[in-house]
């Protein structure tokens, strides 16, 4: 049973990331772009549904791990002169301290009190980049483009701007985090975290020391979520405080849920959904956040399983 | 300097304390985190300017605006909670997804409705206590008694009425409250109601002294959070001191730097509590 979903999972991966390779050649330029933020974006959503679907921790928040990959990796490019590549690295590094420091202290407590604790520290972020504006820039927010040089490949240069360079990394990205998480959670640590999902206290009965598996998921999520806020400033050149906002971290919660929380295409699927939505309100009404609040609701109230999950339940049994 | 940074302190503390209080009652009661608590708080504000606008009048208004805003968001709360929070039957995250889903609507309803500006609404009354060596808004006081006011009401309801003894039973054990004939499910609606009230009152006592706009609920939120993790998820006790030293310290902070960092210093400050004990001063223990 397992080998065979497995199996299949790994197919449907592999199925959607050839599709989301293939048809690069054919979409116009306008989805085109979107695509490769919609890819960014869903590799963050993976990252959270890492936290959220599979060791069951919701977290308010995420947007500090996201911003602190951000900003560290284009601060780093802009005042030091930082390589891209280094700027990456540096973006990681930054963001895997961030989450394994947050984790001591948040992790001591639980259930809502957590949530609250999440909330509270990603505000308190995006307050202290608006705080220090004379090194971040404030609301404002700044671009790197002029900063990063450019990229050679095959002896040619390339831009980082440049369309397809940008979609190809995002798609490389989001490659690699499907087949990261899919290792890890089909990996023994992987069962121990659904299991504290499922039932933590006996999972601690069972002598599994909780606090360092639940720190481990933390920091795992909060470091991929870093990743992808460094990548977007890579492949955007604009870093700002919108990216920090609590908005930024109710989006990912939104997405997961909407494509199903513990579904491996799930958070994919609810980012590209949504962002397409909210791409087709916005051209009607700027209150788009008005259609995200009634969706929030109404998701949670009939479809608590997400998208991916309702059909998992109900007509494709063996959908990973 | 000091003293007028401690006498703004007590007064956002008086108010900070309201709107946690009724924070901490829906969670002690109902075990759920409301996070739309906040755009109760912003209603309130809104309709007192409603308020002021159509009376014309700055006293008749606030009379106007007391007694009716949490009424409405009384309404509101009863409403949402009836056909939302039901629902999803309580369970703790589910509540918050949903809660931060009625934020959105509440606040972007508001936005359609009342606008992107922030609007002035004039205090009813205008005399300035002169010290010796200062004058300071006699409103201001007001607003503090009137908040001072409202809290020992809320602890008269708690502690003399049927409603209250309700309230604490159903906090207490719901199921055994629920066998021993206590209206379990309009307890909750009415604690909620009553919370959501609480922040819709504090709104419009504070109106006058800041603006009314459709974003400005998003801190007390933040700041009420934060003094429930201080004082405890669910105790009363806990939420009224520790509101008093957030809200004290706050007002210190801030006139002497900047309310940014008293912001961020209070955050550190829970990351202190959390260190020494992660229930919170007045809480009970999680395990």
């Amino acid at each position: 049973m397992k080998r065979k979903s497995l199996i299949y999972s790994l197919f449907l991966k592999g199925g959607v990331i050839l599709f989301l390779f293939l048809i690069q050649f054919v979409l116009p330029t306008y989805h085109h772009s979107s695509f490769s933020k919609i890819m960014i974006l869903a590799s963050y959503a993976i990252a959270y549904n890492f936290l959220l679907g599979y060791t069951g921790l919701m977290s308010l928040g995420h947007a500090m791990f996201f911003a602190s990959g951000m900003y560290s990796a284009g601060l780093s490019i802009l005042y030091l002169g930082f390589t891209p590549l280094e700027g990456i690295i540096f973006g990681t590094l930054f963001s895997l301290t961030m989450s394994l420091i947050f984790g001591l202290f948040a992790l001591r407590t639980s259930g809502v009190s957590f949530l609250i604790v999440t909330l509270m520290f990603g505000q308190t972020l995006y307050l202290a980049i608006l705080y220090y504006n004379e090194f971040t820039f404030g609301q404002d927010g700044f671009s790197i483009t002029n900063y990063l040089g450019s990229l050679v490949i095959f002896g040619k240069e390339h831009l980082y701007s440049n369309p397809t360079i940008r979609y190809n990394f995002a798609l490389i990205m989001l490659a690699v985090y499907l087949l990261i998480t899919t290792i890890i959670i089909l990996s023994p640590i992987g069962r121990i975290l659904i299991a504290i999902r499922e039932n933590e206290a006996r999972t601690q009965l069972l002598g599994y020391n909780v606090f360092s598996y639940k720190l481990f998921a933390l920091t795992f999520s909060g470091t991929l979520a870093g990743i992808s806020g460094a990548m977007h400033a890579l492949l955007f050149s604009y870093i700002g405080t919108t990216f920090a906002e609590i908005h930024h971290s109710i989006s990912p919660l939104l997405w997961t849920l909407l494509g199903g929380a513990g579904t491996v295409i799930g958070p994919l699927l609810g980012t590209g959904v949504m962002y397409y939505l909210i791409d087709f309100i916005s051209g009607i009404t700027s209150n788009y956040l008005l259609v995200v609040g009634i969706i929030l609701v109404l998701t949670i109230i009939w479809f608590p399983l997400g998208i991916m999950g309702t059909l998992r339940q109900q007509w494709i049994k063996w959908l990973p | 300097m000091v003293f007028l940074a401690v006498l703004d302190g007590t007064v956002t503390a008086f108010v900070l304390a309201l709107i946690a209080l009724g924070l901490s009652l829906v969670f002690g009661v109902m075990r759920i985190v409301n996070v739309s608590h906040g755009e109760f708080f912003m209603l309130g504000a809104v309709f007192s300017w409603f308020a002021y606008h159509w009376t014309a009048d700055s006293v008749w208004g606030f009379v106007l605006a007391l007694l009716i805003a949490p009424v409405i968001v009384g309404f509101i709360a009863v409403f949402s909670e009836r056909f939302i929070l039901r629902k999803v039957d309580y369970n703790p995250e589910s509540t918050i997804v949903a809660t931060i889903g009625i934020l959105y609507v509440i606040q972007q309803l508001t936005l359609m409705g009342f606008g992107p500006e922030a609007r002035p609404v004039e205090a009813p009354i205008y005399f300035r206590i002169s010290f010796p060596w200062f004058g300071y808004s006699g409103y201001k006081l007001l607003v503090a008694v009137m908040s001072g006011l409202c809290l020992c009401g809320v602890w008269l309801l708690l502690k003399r009425t049927k409603l209250g003894l309700y309230m604490r039973a159903t906090q207490q054990d719901y199921e055994i409250a629920t066998t021993f004939g206590v209206p379990t499910k309009k307890i909750y609606a009415s604690v909620f109601a009553l919370g959501g009230g609480l922040a819709a009152l504090a709104g419009v006592l504070v109106v006058p002294i800041r603006q009314a706009d459709h974003l400005m609920g998003l801190e007390p939120l933040l700041l009420s959070f934060i003094v429930v993790i201080i004082g405890g998820l669910g105790s009363i006790r806990g939420t009224i001191i520790a509101a008093f030293l957030i809200g004290i310290s706050d007002g210190i902070i801030s006139v002497f730097y900047e309310p940014t960092l008293a912001k961020m210093l209070a955050t550190l400050f829970v990351v202190m509590i959390l260190i020494i004990k992660p229930s919170g001063l007045f809480g009970e223990n999680q395990q």
